[in-house]
């Protein structure tokens, strides 16, 4: 099979495309191309690859052919070892790592805003199929985010952008090249002075050197860089405080106290995985019942306005509008005697539990961590700085460092700049590098207006968004798990990330394209990042500096996903002497006592909790995952305390189809600030601050795709429509009015509240102390003991006695340590082909995911006194209630304990679920799994059923992880090693919440939690005996504060 | 005694407020029994208004057809059933056609056990409905499965997959208790037509007719060794049938009754579902033999004095029904249990949910039959029409509720939804009335509607041998 018959496929394609005239959409093209052979062409998945399979076979083809069937069950058919950048030719001889039926894992890192976070890409048989952390890279430990977990489905995304365009119309990649080349040729005269590059900000070091390499060839030419979570407050706030740039790191590990200043640093932020498992190893209760006095737990406060993981977690949190945070922060430094500067000392209603929180700092000296939040103005970030100064936490549990991004630093300026340059018809080339700013721009810049000046504009993107819509060429990234490249991690050790198939649309990464810049030459991505490193390691190495040296060290940092020693080293820094000087007096000193007048508001902006900055926006796992403090999902909405929605006259509107697990029609109403407005449907969150408003960035996309909106179905609202550059976070007077209209919101839980039933158990520390089993409820067990008759308990069937060496899989979660982060949702729906159903089915309750992570406010939604998380997967119960009423034993107990369901027995009474009490079991109402798609159909696991219509469903502990590994073990003839199984919830889980193993064996991890005096079942008292069990939450509240 | 004697005395007899004479057919002979009800199969041209309600239940059962299809091609995600509330309106059908056919086989068999010699004009109707009730039961939960072609895995057959139902599941009971409700009251009915279907043989006229019926009359002669045969099957298919009264809707019950949901968990609910049951059917048959005793000039048949018997037993069993749902509170407020107090809690006030129903509930089931208490309500037909829709009506909602408050509010309040028909839960409902419209109209037009030979025999003169005393 020759190159050339391998490429005709596209090159006809293209040829076929040629003809072709006016704005087209991919997805509509076989519409326009009618013949028989375009139409089959285009039914072809990857048609390149495809072609391997020839229309007459040859017996010794076919022998061949037989031999390489490898390629063929992986369809993408590339190669298996991650370096598939030439042509790919069907394997004579399999390569000895490939085991049919075994994944490998290899090592990569996915760039996030903050640090790239190292992964472990599974990959069976060619195709990533699921992502896991790596637990050697600092930012993961083996843990990952939604965000993570989400993205291999980006990667199969159909709606991703396929091929080049200029202005709609394929073209190929040559062509865009030779333009750009003649583009720069031009410019190259008086230095590309008219030539502007608009990037997000540079993670990778290879990206960086290509940068500099292209501003030494274009001495002229100016890169910009935009992130839409714009952090000019904290940038301006280091050089204030430090006159330089720097990154700041916690040891969250070594705080006794934690005081957040409006930061999440639990949430679902993506670079956050390290700072949850270091601050959830000092909430970790452990103690047996009789060691339970000396039980230690760090203590958290929360100052913030929406719910965020963060608040819930908190042992004290505070609501209060985003503004009125500087003036606690003042109060809190004037107590500590940080600075009195612009601050009565007062915070008004809330003078009390200022004065604790900082008599509380001050007693934990240097083992104290102050954080301010992204939002949040310069002088918060400087009095946090100064604060931690101030008590010895710096070196302690505050660290400095370089920053982990190269380049400009990613301020408002630099995008302002260039919008003025456009607008000044100063710019002739621009292009931009995976960065979408005509969606996420502060309106004040007005970005296209300006775009559409500039004569030539080329974006590369993986998809085809609203930037790339108003360039004249876009051409197709490929995604990171495609691609040669390397990422640094919050701390600036770098990973080098491997791509894991050819790309599947020939997309080029951003590596690749500045290269070309620099150059006017094409060079692989691998050659680019290797020459990166071989610099990198001549000047590290001592040895000789051979060719197989560095192969080593290459290998060596490719397979361990990262490169040793590049972490950043700490620097000591001392505040500047006249820090204080910026510190300019508040308008009102404690802006807590202030209160606006009652139609106006504040207006908040946040990251959407799922969505992020609206990159994820297509992203069915992101766009279905229940955002942790609304459970809402397929939209944002104006978040607003319950006093607030009565004050403006909102209430909960007629039920969704699902009622409470599906939904509601709110009312929308109009925020207003100057001539900008946005229609945004409503939505109660108890735990709001009174009188703030907060709206969601990541949502009202008019070009993300079929999932994400699109021009004619947009889904929820632009909050970024509502920012400027001045007020980019908050707005301190907004106009709120309640409109006739109602949008419906899908959410997955409105009931609140537990109802006086012990389903989260939670308990102060010092209760815990006292009282260690608080939770098993002794007294109760006892009183039930005693009331029984029989000696034990009744039995109408025989017991199933397995065997002693049978395991007895079991699960303990642990409420204390649980953020709520939905990590474990989409990472069982990515292990376990969970079908997405959209917003329509959400609303009618029929959302699909095995795991969920309940939530509870504790004392009124009013007055929220705390909220909980807890996670529901399938309880596995010993005497499962939804077992016996199966007609047909579709669902039927292992031996192991395994609560089993088999699908191709099921006729679908949904009798087990009605008969569930944890109501974990989901059906399938519709088909709901998707077999049309052929990018989506790649990413599913193969080692789980794809579930098809009618047919119940639920978690399964992960029976096909089990297999393996008893698979494993029996051939070396060893019973299953603790720790060999993990699920797929518990690998993801960042504050290791979760255990799973054998009880049978006391030695496990999961048998020692569920000894703990924490432990207990959730409903035990249906006799239901569940495998699943809980540790009751402790929390640390100060004595101080408690009952005030 | 001369007929015309016999008559008379009949007359004399059904003045007067009590004995079973009063529900003998006034004005008949043995020949103008037979010759009356004959002609309503046989002799009389089929008017219009049957056309135009045949054509109407056609519509229906047409659409019924329609939803079937649609629902067999998307899934039972047309209908608003979700997690938690996993059955609705096919379920609540199922039990609540189920109900209806109790009163069929209430009617011929412990009646004629109990020799009440009122059951004679109304139990071949009774019958019928039963028969076309459970047909109509029958096919809900065929529908509901996700997967309804593979609706034989119910059944214990051999296989290849070497697996038995799983016997502790009632939906595996009710397999069996429908069926054998089904095919012994089917067998009843038939049975008890033999003697009627020799009746048309030997009356029709046109040659298709007298094979139709010949085939069907299996060979009766109407020798007495004919009749000695059939009395003693007729008493033992009664004595068969009569603990499938008590059986059927009591396993129904335990579809719900041996769950773990709060609300369903009770063991009040076999009786209480045979009591409800039995209120259905009677509604039911009230609400037919109204229009029809008009309809077909069957006044003298089923006199008022049948309506008023059936309306005293409407009373009785609405008392049980409700009794069951006094029950329901009672034990549950008693036992303290939290998750059974909210749910019965919720039933009453939970006006956002279904509280509303609950009261239209009891109203219906409760209030409405209390007007029977007075004896000229009993006898006036408009009335007693009205009562039983509405017991009829109520009794459709009793069962949703039953279904919908447990699941939508049970353990865990993160889970807590609600249930909302769809249009196409309306449809698969509405549709259902259609083939039972459709089917019953059918038996009007072909089959006897009134057992012509136990109508004889209640006429003075049929038993010789009691005369004499």
């Amino acid at each position: 099979m020759s190159r050339k018959d391998l490429a005709t496929d596209l090159a006809e394609l293209e040829q076929a495309l040629q003809g072709t005239s006016g704005r087209q959409y991919w997805r509509s093209l076989d519409e326009l191309a009618g013949t028989a052979a375009f139409q089959k062409l285009m039914r072809r998945e990857f048609p390149q690859q495809a072609d391997v399979w020839p229309d007459s076979l040859s017996r010794r083809h076919f022998l061949t052919l037989m031999g390489a069937s490898l390629a063929l069950a992986g369809l993408s058919g590339c190669s298996v070892k991650p370096a598939p950048m030439g042509k790919i030719v069907p394997y004579v001889q399999p390569p000895r790592e490939i085991v049919a039926g075994e994944p490998l894992f290899f090592a990569t890192a996915q760039p996030l805003p903050g640090g790239a976070v190292g992964l472990l890409v599974e990959s069976h048989m060619g195709r990533p199929t699921k992502i896991e952390g790596n637990p050697d890279h600092p930012a993961s430990g083996g843990a990952t985010s939604i965000y993570h977990q989400a993205s291999i489905l980006t990667l199969y995304d159909p709606d991703r952008s396929q091929t080049v365009t200029y202005q709609g119309r394929t073209r190929a990649w040559t062509e865009a090249l030779a333009t750009l080349r003649t583009g720069l040729e031009k410019e190259r005269d008086n230095g590309g002075a008219a030539v502007r590059i608009l990037s997000e900000p540079i993670l990778s070091p290879s990206l960086a050197r290509q940068r500099e390499r292209l501003l030494k060839s274009l001495p002229k030419a100016k890169w910009h860089v935009y992130e839409p979570l714009l952090q000019d407050a904290r940038l301006e706030a280091m050089r204030l405080a430090f006159g330089q740039n720097l990154d700041c790191h916690y040891a969250f590990n070594k705080a006794d106290v934690v005081l957040s200043l409006d930061a999440d640093f639990l949430g679902s932020e993506p670079g956050n995985l390290r700072w949850i498992a270091d601050f959830m190893s000092r909430r970790r209760i452990r103690t047996p019942a009789s060691d339970s006095t000396q039980a230690s737990m760090n203590r958290l406060y929360c100052i913030e306005t929406e719910v965020t993981c963060t608040g819930a977690k908190a042992d004290h949190r505070l609501a209060v509008r985003v503004q009125d945070i500087e003036g606690l922060a003042r109060a809190i430094a004037s107590k500590l005697g940080v600075s009195t500067a612009g601050s009565s000392g007062s915070a008004g209603p809330h003078e009390k539990w200022v004065a604790a929180v900082a008599k509380d700092l001050e007693a934990h000296r240097g083992r104290v961590l102050v954080l301010a939040g992204n939002r949040q103005p310069v002088a918060v970030h400087l009095l946090a700085h100064a604060i931690n100064q101030h008590l010895g936490n710096v070196g302690q549990t505050v660290f400095y460092s370089r920053p982990v991004t190269e380049g400009p630093s990613p301020r408002i300026e630099s995008l302002r700049e260039l919008a003025d340059d456009m607008r000044q018809d100063r710019v002739r080339l621009l292009i931009v590098l995976d960065a979408n700013p005509v969606y996420s721009a502060p309106a004040d810049i007005k970005f296209m207006d300006a775009l559409e000046r500039v004569p030539l504009r080329v974006h590369l993107g993986l998809y085809q968004d609203e930037t790339a819509r108003r360039c004249h060429w876009h051409l197709n990234e490929a995604h990171f798990l495609e691609t040669w490249g390397d990422a640094r991690a919050f701390d600036g050790t770098a990973t080098l990330m491997q791509p894991l198939i050819e790309p599947l649309y020939r997309g080029r990464s951003a590596i690749e394209l500045v290269a070309f810049l620099a150059t006017l030459q094409e060079t692989p991505g691998e050659e680019l990042v290797r020459s990166r490193w071989r610099d990198h390691w001549n000047q590290q190495t001592r040895g000789p500096k051979t060719d197989d040296a560095f192969d080593a060290f290459w290998k060596t940092s490719l397979h361990d996903g990262v490169v040793a020693g590049t972490g950043f080293p700490i620097r000591n820094v001392a505040l500047e002497n006249d820090w204080q000087r910026h510190l300019e007096p508040q308008a009102s000193a404690s802006g807590a006592s202030s209160r606006p007048g009652d139609e106006s508001f504040e207006l908040a902006f946040a990251p959407d909790p799922t969505v992020f900055d609206g990159s994820f926006a297509n992203n069915g796992w992101l766009q279905e995952c229940p955002k942790p403090s609304t459970t809402l999902t397929w939209d944002n909405a104006a978040l607003m305390s319950p006093d607030t929605a009565r004050q403006l006259g909102v209430e909960l509107g007629e039920y969704a189809h699902g009622g409470e697990h599906g939904g509601f029609k709110m009312p929308v109403v109009e925020l207003k600030v100057e001539d900008r407005s946005v229609l945004a449907p409503a939505w109660i969150v108890p735990g709001h601050a009174d009188h703030s408003i907060t709206v969601h960035f990541g949502y009202g996309r008019e070009s993300a795709g079929r999932v994400g909106g699109q021009r004619d179905q947009k889904v929820g609202f632009n909050a970024y429509a509502m920012r400027t550059s001045s007020q980019p976070w908050f707005v301190p007077n907004v106009r709120v009015t309640k409109t006739d209209r109602t949008h419906l919101l899908a959410c997955t839980q409105q009931h609140n509240l537990m109802e006086n039933r012990d389903l989260v158990r939670s308990a102060s520390l010092e209760k815990f102390r006292q009282k260690p089993d608080f939770a098993s409820e002794p007294e109760k067990q006892k009183e039930i003991d005693e009331t029984r008759r029989a000696p034990a308990p009744l039995e109408f069937y025989p017991p199933l006695e397995p065997p002693a060496s049978t395991p007895k899989w079991g699960m303990v979660i642990d409420l204390t340590t649980c953020v709520g982060c939905k990590a474990c949702v989409v990472a069982c729906q990515a292990e376990n082909n969970i079908p997405v159903v959209g917003k329509q089915q959400v609303a009618a309750g029929r959302e699909m995911h095995w795991i969920r992570v309940d939530r509870y406010v504790g004392g009124t939604a009013e007055a929220p006194a705390e909220f909980h998380f807890q996670p529901v997967p399938c309880m596995h119960c010993e005497r499962a209630p939804c077992e016996y009423v199966c007609p047909v034993e579709a669902t039927v107990h292992s031996a192991e304990g395994l609560n089993d369901m088999v699908y191709n027995r099921c006729v679908g009474t949904r009798f087990c679920s009605n008969n569930c009490s944890y109501k974990v079991r989901r059906f399938n109402f519709f088909h709901y799994a998707d077999f049309e798609t052929g990018s989506l159909r790649l990413q599913y696991n193969p080692d789980v059923t794809v579930r098809s219509r009618g047919v119940m469903e639920k978690c399964s502990y992960c029976v096909q992880r089990i297999r393996h590994a008893q698979i494993d073990a029996d051939r070396e003839e060893r019973p299953i090693a603790d720790g060999e199984v993990v699920t797929a919830c518990q690998a993801a889980c960042p504050a290791g919440a979760i255990a799973f193993g054998d009880l049978s064996n006391s030695a496990s991890e999961a048998a020692k939690w569920r000894s703990s005096p924490l432990n207990y079942a959730l409903l035990e008292e249906l006799g239901t005996r569940p495998r699943t069990t809980y540790l009751a939450a402790v929390r640390n509240p100060n004595p101080e504060l408690e009952g005030g | 005694m001369s007929p015309a004697a016999s008559i008379k005395t009949a007359e004399v007899r059904q003045s007067e407020t009590s004995g079973e004479l009063r529900y003998v057919p006034v004005g008949h002979t043995f020949a103008s029994v037979t010759e009356k009800i004959a002609e309503l199969v046989l002799g009389r041209a089929t008017r219009q208004a049957w056309f135009v309600v045949l054509a109407a239940g056609t519509v229906l059962l047409l659409m019924f057809s329609a939803v079937i299809v649609y629902l067999l091609a998307k899934g039972t995600g047309i209908w608003g059933i979700n997690v938690p509330v996993g059955w609705c309106f096919a379920i609540t059908s199922f039990v609540w056609w189920i109900g209806i056919g109790h009163a069929g086989t209430l009617i011929s068999a412990i009646l004629v056990l109990l020799h009440q010699k009122w059951r004679t004009s109304i139990n071949r109707i009774a019958e019928a409905m039963t028969i076309f009730a459970v047909m109509c039961a029958g096919t809900f939960p065929l529908l509901h499965l996700g997967r309804p072609w593979f609706f034989f895995w119910l059944l214990p057959y051999p296989n290849t997959m070497k697996l038995w139902p799983q016997f502790r599941s009632a939906l595996v009971w009710d397999v069996f208790a429908v069926s054998t409700y089904f095919s012994v009251s089917l067998m009843f009915w038939y049975m008890g037509m033999i003697p009627d279907f020799a009746t048309l043989r030997d009356r029709a006229v046109q040659r298709r007719w007298q094979v139709v019926y010949g085939m069907l009359a299996m060979g009766w002669r109407n020798s007495a060794r004919h009749w000695h045969r059939y009395q003693m099957a007729y008493l033992l298919l009664a004595g068969l049938a009569t603990p499938l009264v008590i059986s059927v809707h009591s396993v129904v019950s335990s579809d719900f009754a041996i769950s773990l949901e709060p609300g369903w968990h009770e063991t009040v609910f076999p009786p209480y579902f045979v009591a409800g049951a039995l209120l259905s059917g009677f509604a039911m048959v009230i609400a037919l033999a109204i229009p029809m005793r008009h309809y077909y000039g069957i006044e003298d048949f089923i006199s008022v004095s049948h309506l008023e018997v059936m309306a005293k037993i409407l009373l009785a069993t609405s008392f049980f029904t409700s009794y069951g749902y006094f029950s329901e509170q009672f034990i549950t407020w008693i036992s303290g249990e939290t998750y059974d107090k909210y749910v019965y809690l919720n039933i009453l006030i939970g006006f956002r949910q279904y509280a509303a129903v609950t009261w239209i509930t009891l109203c219906c089931v409760f209030i409405a039959p209390q007007l029977l208490w007075i004896k000229r309500f009993r006898r006036n037909e408009k009335v007693l029409f009205v009562v039983s829709v509405l017991v009829l009506a109520g009794m459709w909602m009793e069962r949703y509720l039953l279904i919908t408050t447990s699941l939508s509010r049970d353990f865990l309040p993160s889970s807590w939804g609600i249930f909302q028909p769809t249009v196409w839960d309306i449809l698969t409902y509405v549709g259902s009335l259609g083939l039972f419209i459709v089917t019953f109209l059918l038996f009007c037009r072909f089959l006897p509607m009134i057992s012509m030979c136990e109508m004889r025999g209640l006429l003075p003169g049929a038993r010789g041998h009691e005369e004499g005393r």
